[in-house]
């Protein structure tokens, strides 16, 4: 399990370099990039804010519940803080499992607690000011299928 | 004494992202009180209770959760991670 939080640029391809390699038991791994998307056309620029300390105790958290229910081989979590340019990566999830299922289920797990268990906050800055991102309910209802589910 | 966390637009209405407390407020609600009666800045970042969050040691909790021994409560707006 690795779990970094920075708030320096990230490379995609550097992030999942050797992840899961070497391993007799990994037959798939999985990832997702989180990049800054402009609704408005207009925004300038994205800033999170986060919770030092909790952040990472909150990811390891939610990476130790994914290993556990899906037997993962292994999980990475990385995400940016600070300021951020449209297009950029913000975040990304990786898994490696046994077969496909268990990876892609896995990593979407990890998306949808990332998105409301981890304390960040997002700010989007554009030429009438900032606002702060609101939670959407759809982020909290999407937690509700992983208590159904087994 | 407990530090105060205040985080995102919850922190912009306190005016203070951190604050060490002086209280003997048995559980979060009771702090939350306390707080609001102190100044218009708090009762106005706790106006609307259904919209903060709060972390007690660094872990998700609710108004309710005792504060016995407690070192650290955070306060914020539901997170938008990912």
């Amino acid at each position: 399990m690795r779990v970094t939080v920075q708030s320096a640029p990230f490379d995609p391809a550097a992030f999942l370099a050797g992840f899961g390699a070497g391993r007799a038991d990994v037959g798939a791994v999985v990832s997702f990039t989180g990049l800054v998307r402009d609704d408005s056309g207009q925004m300038q620029a994205l800033e999170i804010e986060h919770y030092p300390g909790m952040t990472e105790s909150a990811i390891s958290a939610i990476i130790s519940q994914a290993m556990a229910r899906w037997a993962l081989a292994d999980a990475r979590v990385i995400h940016r803080f600070g300021r951020l340019a449209v297009g950029e990566p913000i975040m990304a999830v990786a898994t490696a499992a046994r077969h496909r299922a268990a990876a892609f289920a896995a990593a979407e797990f990890l998306m949808d607690y990332l998105k409301s268990r981890a304390p960040f906050w997002k700010k989007e800055i554009g030429p009438a000011g900032a606002a702060w991102v609101v939670a959407k309910e759809g982020d909290e209802a999407a937690l509700g299928r992983w208590r159904s589910e087994p | 004494m407990i530090t105060v966390l205040y985080f995102a637009w919850v922190r912009e209405r306190t005016g203070v992202a951190t604050e060490q407390v002086d209280t003997a407020a048995p559980t979060v609600a009771a702090l939350v009180d306390e707080l609001i009666a102190r100044e218009p800045r708090y009762a106005a970042a706790f106006a609307d209770l259904s919209a903060v969050r709060v972390a007690v040691d660094q872990v998700l909790a609710d108004f309710d959760a005792p504060l016995a021994g407690v070192r650290e409560v955070a306060f914020f707006p539901p997170m938008t991670g990912g």
